[in-house]
């Protein structure tokens, strides 16, 4: 027995070296550099002051982060409408429906996003497939620029993020018991206060955990408003990525991205405690 | 009343899913168009992909992308899966905290993945290129073939592997000949994950690739900002092929897995 675990300690060698020199490591030295000093170019002096978490501060920088949780409210508030639904229906549809839609759900997942998103510059733009329509039913004369557009951006990110949440509503709304349902129904409930008082609660972890599949993911998408938004709305995202290449500097980049991952950590442990809080409900 | 029900619920499911796969249809259709406008079909042609593989810079980044999934799989492969095994057995107070920071790389967002890594390659000195592609894909591979081999060695039953010590099999064999034959559906098919995840990667493969140095992605996504032409189209649709490729592996190696599973009963 104990031969074996010595012969485990060389198996986990190479895992336990990686992430602690290629995982750990960089999160680390980022953290470091978020307390540097910026010098002109791109390195930093190594003296410790709060100077880019300050400059975070300004007006500027500060209504990007604004702006970036406004698009991800509004992305995920879109994607709840559209999967909560979705994931309602799906998980009353007949066993043979169930199995094809999850296939059809899961297999855009493998498709790379570029591509997907590629097909919406082609329907969306000023000579594409929607004004195209729209011109021949003759509600519009000229054509519409929805291309690099707000509403562009939040059709991409509910686009990419949708079946995230359609499948968690969908596993919690699976698991519920229905009979729950029918004895409200007995018992005179209309099919909305049955809805309301009995499915909604009980399916509201499914459709919390949606909230944070996609809320997250939505904060660092930047690509997604770098194509379908062509620049013109600059998010925490694109801000960090133009510090690291044209505006050289690392410092404060560093604490930008220090900023977002305590934001997103900071959502999932409440995620977490208001998850903990229902259970706990359940059990009484 | 029930009936009426079940009929919304359909066409609301089917407009949902006829929206997620018009971009992909409408990707696919027109990179056959011969008329460089997507509103207009001026019929069938080919050209787009003659032009296409006539792009030097084009096939060079299919190549290197084809290159770094693989390598970047078959490096993960080992490290994951000789990590997952090893993890099962040891008992260390840090083993906890290794796999929250092993897995740390599926829960932070992409970008600063890509932030972190670019700042940490440039402050070792590494020259962006292939080499730190690698490295950067392996990061993100990892965890997903460490997780399928984790989840698929929690069903097997470890006395198996003891048993084969006792009748006097060394570590390494015992490990080579029981163990990894059983753990290998999870091994591949977590592989086929990560090799799908390094194909598609743009957002971190964009920080750490150098000047010099493209992926198909990355080619995909440039051209992507400076306009819409049909050899994306073709592009697309070939990468789209590639990916059903992998689908129709990945479902076989599923099928094949139930299929012995039903067969376990009969020879335990």
């Amino acid at each position: 027995m104990r031969k074996s675990e010595k012969n485990a300690v060389w198996m986990v060698l190479p895992l336990y070296l990686f992430t602690l020199v290629f995982v750990a490591g960089p999160l680390l030295y980022v953290a470091a550099l978020s307390f540097a000093k910026p010098n002109e170019g791109y390195g930093v002096t190594w003296s410790f002051t709060l100077e880019n978490y300050k400059r975070i501060l300004e007006p500027v920088y500060l209504s990007t982060f604004a702006g970036s949780f406004r698009l991800a409210v509004t992305s995920t508030l879109a994607i709840c409408l559209i999967g909560y639904p979705f994931g309602y229906f799906m998980a009353k549809s007949p066993k043979k429906t169930k199995k094809r839609a999850m296939l059809l759900l899961m297999a855009p997942f493998w498709v790379n996003s570029l591509i997907r998103l590629y097909g919406w510059i082609i329907i969306l733009q000023k000579k594409g497939i929607l004004n195209w329509i729209l011109r021949k039913l003759g509600l519009i004369e000229k054509p519409l620029s929805i291309l690099y557009s707000y509403p562009a951006i939040v059709i991409g990110m509910v686009y990419v993020l949708l079946p995230f949440m359609a499948l968690s509503v969908f596993s919690s709304a699976e698991k519920m018991d229905w009979s729950l349902v029918e004895a409200a129904r007995d018992l005179g409930a209309s099919g909305f206060r049955a809805f309301w008082t009995v499915t909604f609660p009980l399916t509201l972890p499914g459709l919390l955990s949606g909230v944070i599949l996609t809320f997250i993911p939505s904060m660092g998408l930047f690509f997604i408003a770098d194509i379908l938004g062509g620049n013109k709305i600059v998010l925490v995202g694109s801000l960090i990525q133009e510090q690291m290449t044209r505006g050289s500097n690392w410092a404060f980049a560093s604490a930008l991205a220090m900023v977002l991952m305590i934001l997103t950590t900071l959502i999932i442990l409440l995620y977490r405690k208001v998850s903990n809080v229902k259970e706990l409900e359940e059990m009484r | 009343m029930k009936k009426k029900k079940f009929r919304f619920s359909g066409l609301y499911m089917g407009i949902v899913f006829f929206m997620m796969y018009l971009p992909i249809a409408v990707v696919v259709i027109f990179s056959f168009n011969e008329s460089k406008l997507p509103v207009r079909w001026n019929g069938f042609s080919l050209q787009w992909y003659e032009k296409l593989f006539q792009n030097h810079a084009m096939m060079e980044a299919l190549g290197n992308s084809l290159i770094l999934a693989v390598a970047s799989c078959l490096v993960s492969a080992v490290i994951g899966t000789l990590g997952a095994v090893g993890l099962s057995r040891i008992h260390w107070k840090t083993k906890g905290v290794l796999e929250y920071i092993s897995l740390l790389p599926l829960m932070i967002p992409e970008i600063i993945l890509g932030m972190v890594l670019m700042a940490f390659f440039y402050m070792l000195g590494i020259p962006f290129g292939m080499l730190t592609l690698l490295i950067g894909h392996t990061v993100f591979c990892v965890p997903y073939i460490l997780m399928e081999v984790k989840a698929r060695l929690a069903g097997m039953d470890p006395a198996l592997e003891e048993a084969a010590r006792d009748l006097g099999a060394t570590g390494f064999r015992a490990f080579w000949d029981i163990t990894l034959p059983l753990i290998m559906p999870a091994v591949v098919s977590g592989s086929l994950l990560a090799f799908a995840m390094s194909m598609d990667d743009v957002v971190i493969s964009i920080f750490i690739n150098g000047p010099r140095i493209s992926t198909l992605p990355i080619k995909v996504y440039t051209q992507m900002k400076t306009g819409v032409t049909p050899e994306i189209n073709a592009l697309c649709t070939i990468m789209l092929g590639i990916t059903f490729l992998m689908i129709i592996l990945y479902s076989m190696l599923q099928r094949h897995k139930e299929k012995k599973q039903k067969g376990r009963p009969i020879r335990p």
